[in-house]
C-alpha cells in the first residue's frame, strides 16, 4: 500500500466548516487520515502544498456531454479533461443529448463511453419522460438498475401535470431523485431575456421572473401531492426563494441548485447582444443575483452547478434571439466561484458545501468530504493566483464561455480522483 | 462639431453634437432635394448595398434614392428570396458581401442586434435600417429633423409617443434621441403594449391617452401591426381605436399648435383618424417622408467621410 501525504495545505472542510492548515494522508484511493494524526504518519510520498487550499473535489450535477449525437461539441474525453482541469472530480451528465438518454440501452452506451474516455468519475442522469417530450414516463426502474442517479427532462418542462404527477409518484416508489426545471413555459415562451430596463432597451423578447416563481409553485404543489424526492435545477430569482424556503420548512424532500453564471453575472453582461451570455433561464437582474448569492450563503440554495453546455461557434454566431443557449463552465466553475469568496459573499467551506458536499449527499455518494474513509477525490488550488482567461486554451471542445478575456483569481493546481492525480504538474 | 462613428447602428451610441451634425447637414440636402438638379457626387465611385431581410417599401426606396442622389452605385438585395432561404447564416452572407468590397451597407433584419453582429464582420460602413424591436436610427433622425423644422427647436418639448411601444424600434430610437436632446417624453398605450419597464428608461408612461396628450407639442403615432390587433395584446381593433386612436377630441387636449407625426404606413381608423392625417395644419406625415431622404443622405455622407479617412490612414 503506497501512502501519500499532502502537507502544509489549507484543508477546506465543508462539514466542519473550517479551513485550517494541516495535512491529509491518502492511500488505496481513500483518505486515511487528516490533521494531527496524518502529520505523524510516515508516508511513501510527501507533497508540500505550500499553503494552497485542498478541498474535496467538485461534484457537478447537470453537465452536458454531447454524446451521443454531437460529439463535435464535446466528448467524454474532452469533458473529462476539462473537469479535471477545473477541479471537478465527479460529473453528473444530462440526458438532453441526441437522441436523449431515455432507455437503458442508451444509458449503457454512454456509461461505456465514459469509462473508456473520462479521467474523472462520471455518473449519468436519465430522462424522466420518453424523448423528453412530457408524454410517457421512462423505464425508471430499469434505468436505475443501469445506473441512472437522477431523472430529468432538463430544460423541457413537463407541462401535463397528470403525466408529471404519475412520474413523480412512480419515482417516489423507486426512491429515485427527480430534477425539474422551474419555469412556466407559456409565460416564458419565445423569451431570451428577463423583463426590465435592459430587455426594453435592447428590444429583446423577455419573460417575467414570475415565470420561475409560477414554476416552483406548481412543482411544490405536485410534491406535496406525491412526496417525491426533488431537486430544482436552477433557482435564479428572488421571487422563487420564499416558496423554496416554505417547502423545506414543511418537510418536503427538496433541494435547490443554481448555475455559476446566475451567481456571477447579470443581464447587463449581455451588453451588445453577446451570445456567449445567452443561457437558460436568461441572466437576471443584479437584485436577483444578489438574492441567490445570499441564499447560497444561508444554505437555502444547496448546490452550485456549472450547467456546462457546449455549443459550437456556428450555434452562437447568430442574432441573439436565434443563437443557442448555454455556456461551457467546467474549467471556469471554481475561478468564477472564487469571485464570490473574494467579494466576501461566501467563505471557502460554504462554497465547497455547495460545490462538493451537498451534491454528493443529494446523490448518496460518499465523496464530497475530507473525511477518513471517503474517496480521495481532491482539488488543490491557489485561491489568489490571478489570470486572464483565454478561451482557446480551455480543454473543452467548445469554447463558448462568457468569461473569455475576463480577469479571474483562483487556479487549480492539481486534481486527484480516487487518489490518482488526473491534473496538474507532477510533484 | 464632428461625427465620429464608423457605423450608424443606433441612436444609443450617438452624442448630442453628432445628432446635430447629421441634422444640420440634412438641412442642406432638403434644399438640394427641392431643387431641379438633385444630384451630387459626394459618394461617387462608392458602392451602396441595401440588404433587407424584412419587407420594406418606404425605407428601402428612401435609402435607394438617397444613395443615387449622392452619386453612389446602389444595389438592392432581396434577402427574403436569397441564400438565407438556403440556410446560409447571417455571418456567411455578410462575409460573401464583404468580399465584393461595398462601401455602405444598409441593413434591415427581423432580429434585434442582428445588424450590430453583421457590422462586426465587414469592413465598410453599416447603416441600421431597423433591427427587430431594437433601433431604427434614421427614422428617429428624420423625425427629429421634422420636429426641429416645425417647432424651431429640438429641446424642452413635450412629446407624446402613442401606440405599440413594446414592439417598436421606432419608439426606442425616438425616445433615446429625444432624451439625449433633453425633451420630456411621454409614452401612451395599453399596458400590454407599453411595458412598465419603459418608466425605468426615464419616460412617463400613460395608460390614459387623454391624460398623456395634455400639453403635448408633438404627437407621434405608431403603427399597430395587424397581427397584434385581435385578442393577443388588445381586445379588438374598435376598442383600441376608441381608447387610443387619435381623433379631434383627443387631439384638442394637446397644445394648440401640436404637430401630428406617423412613421407610416398608417392604418386609418385604427390608430389615427383619416382627417387628422390629411390636415395640413397639423399633420407633418408627408414632410417626414421628405426628411427621410435628406437625413439618409447626410448620414451616408458623414459615414463615407469617416470611412475614407480610415482607409487613408490605413494606407
Amino acid at each position: 500500500m503506497t501512502t501519500t501525504l499532502l502537507t502544509n495545505a489549507r484543508l477546506i472542510d465543508p462539514e466542519a466548516e473550517i479551513a485550517d492548515l494541516g495535512s491529509l494522508l491518502m492511500a488505496d484511493g481513500k483518505i486515511l487520515a487528516t490533521g494531527a494524526e496524518a502529520e505523524q504518519a510516515a508516508a511513501d510520498h510527501v507533497i508540500d502544498c505550500r499553503g494552497l487550499c485542498l478541498a474535496p473535489g467538485i461534484v457537478d450535477i447537470g453537465v452536458k456531454v454531447c454524446e451521443p449525437g454531437e460529439r463535435h461539441k464535446e466528448s467524454f474525453g474532452t469533458a473529462g479533461a476539462s473537469a479535471a482541469a477545473g477541479g471537478v472530480t465527479t460529473i453528473v451528465t444530462r440526458p438532453d443529448t441526441l437522441p436523449s438518454i431515455d432507455n437503458p440501452e442508451t444509458l449503457e452506451f454512454v456509461s461505456r463511453r465514459a469509462r473508456e474516455d473520462s479521467p474523472v468519475k462520471v455518473l449519468h442522469m436519465a430522462a424522466l419522460t420518453k424523448g423528453r417530450d412530457g408524454r410517457e414516463m421512462t423505464e425508471i426502474g430499469f434505468l436505475l438498475d443501469a445506473g441512472a442517479v437522477a431523472f430529468t427532462d432538463c430544460d423541457h418542462v413537463v407541462t401535463n401535470t397528470k403525466v408529471l404527477s404519475r412520474a413523480l409518484t412512480y419515482a417516489r416508489a423507486r426512491g429515485a431523485l427527480v430534477i425539474g426545471h422551474i419555469q412556466e413555459p407559456g409565460l416564458s415562451a419565445g423569451a431570451c431575456a428577463t423583463t426590465g430596463k435592459f430587455a426594453a432597451l435592447r428590444g429583446l423578447p423577455a419573460a417575467s421572473p414570475m415565470a420561475e416563481r409560477m414554476g416552483i409553485d406548481r412543482d411544490i404543489s405536485l410534491l406535496e401531492m406525491t412526496g417525491a424526492k426533488y431537486h430544482f435545477d436552477q433557482v435564479t430569482t428572488a421571487r422563487a426563494l420564499p416558496p423554496l424556503e416554505r417547502a423545506k420548512k414543511n418537510g418536503l424532500d427538496v433541494t435547490a441548485g443554481v448555475s455559476i453564471h446566475h451567481l456571477t453575472l447579470n443581464e447587463y453582461d449581455v451588453a451588445d447582444y453577446r451570445t456567449f451570455f445567452k443561457v437558460k433561464p436568461p441572466l437576471r437582474s443584479e437584485d436577483d443575483r444578489k438574492a441567490v448569492v445570499e441564499a447560497v450563503a444561508s444554505g437555502l440554495i444547496d448546490i452550485i452547478s456549472s450547467m456546462h453546455t457546449p455549443q459550437d461557434e456556428e450555434s452562437k454566431r447568430l442574432p441573439f434571439e436565434e443563437a443557442a443557449s448555454g455556456a461551457v463552465a467546467l474549467e471556469t466553475l471554481l475561478p468564477a466561484a472564487m469571485r464570490l469568496v473574494h467579494a466576501g459573499d461566501l467563505t471557502l467551506p460554504v462554497l465547497f458545501r455547495a460545490l462538493s458536499l451537498n451534491p454528493a449527499k443529494r446523490l448518496g455518494l460518499d465523496c464530497g468530504r475530507l473525511a477518513v474513509g471517503a474517496p480521495a477525490d481532491l482539488v488543490l488550488f491557489d485561491p489568489d493566483a490571478p489570470f486572464v482567461l483565454d478561451r482557446f486554451k480551455m480543454k473543452s471542445k467548445s469554447k463558448n464561455t462568457p468569461f473569455d478575456s475576463a480577469r479571474m483569481q483562483g487556479k487549480v493546481r492539481a486534481t486527484w480522483v480516487n487518489g490518482v492525480q488526473v491534473h496538474g504538474a507532477e510533484f | 462639431m464632428s461625427f465620429r462613428q464608423n457605423h450608424l447602428l443606433g441612436i444609443e451610441p450617438l452624442a448630442p453634437d453628432e445628432i446635430t451634425a447629421i441634422l444640420d447637414l440634412a438641412e442642406d440636402y432638403v434644399a438640394l432635394n427641392r431643387s431641379d438638379n438633385k444630384n451630387t457626387d459626394v459618394l461617387r465611385g462608392l458602392t451602396q448595398i441595401n440588404m433587407f431581410f424584412e419587407n420594406s417599401t418606404r425605407t428601402q426606396s428612401s435609402f435607394e434614392i438617397a444613395g443615387q442622389r449622392l452619386g453612389a452605385h446602389v444595389m438592392n438585395m432581396a434577402m427574403q428570396a436569397s441564400s438565407i432561404k438556403k440556410g446560409e447564416t447571417l455571418i456567411d452572407t455578410a462575409l460573401t458581401l464583404n468580399a465584393m468590397h461595398p462601401d455602405l451597407l444598409v441593413v434591415r433584419h427581423p432580429h434585434s442586434g442582428a445588424v450590430d453582429l453583421l457590422s462586426q464582420k465587414v469592413n465598410c460602413a453599416v447603416l441600421n435600417a431597423g433591427d427587430g424591436r431594437h433601433e431604427h436610427p434614421t427614422q428617429a433622425l428624420l423625425d427629429a429633423l421634422t420636429i426641429r423644422r416645425a417647432k424651431g427647436r429640438l429641446h424642452r418639448l413635450n412629446i407624446a409617443i402613442c401606440g405599440d411601444i413594446a414592439h417598436s424600434r421606432v419608439a426606442r430610437s425616438n425616445l433615446l434621441l429625444l432624451h439625449k436632446m433633453e425633451n420630456r417624453v411621454k409614452l401612451i398605450g395599453p399596458p400590454t403594449l407599453v411595458p412598465s419597464a419603459f418608466a425605468e428608461l426615464g419616460c412617463e408612461v400613460y395608460e390614459d391617452m387623454q391624460e398623456g396628450l395634455k400639453g403635448a407639442d408633438v404627437v407621434m403615432m405608431l403603427r399597430l401591426q395587424k397581427e397584434r390587433m385581435d385578442g393577443g395584446f388588445i381586445p379588438s381593433e374598435r376598442e383600441y381605436y376608441h381608447r387610443y386612436g387619435l381623433d379631434q377630441a383627443k387631439l384638442s387636449l394637446a397644445a394648440e399648435d401640436a404637430i401630428v407625426m406617423h412613421p407610416g404606413p398608417m392604418n386609418r381608423g385604427v390608430e389615427i383618424d383619416g382627417t387628422i392625417a390629411d390636415d395640413i395644419n397639423r399633420s407633418v406625415i408627408q414632410e417626414q417622408v421628405e426628411m427621410g431622404v435628406a437625413v439618409r443622405m447626410a448620414a451616408m455622407e458623414l459615414l463615407a467621410r469617416n470611412l475614407q479617412e480610415r482607409r487613408a490612414a490605413a494606407a
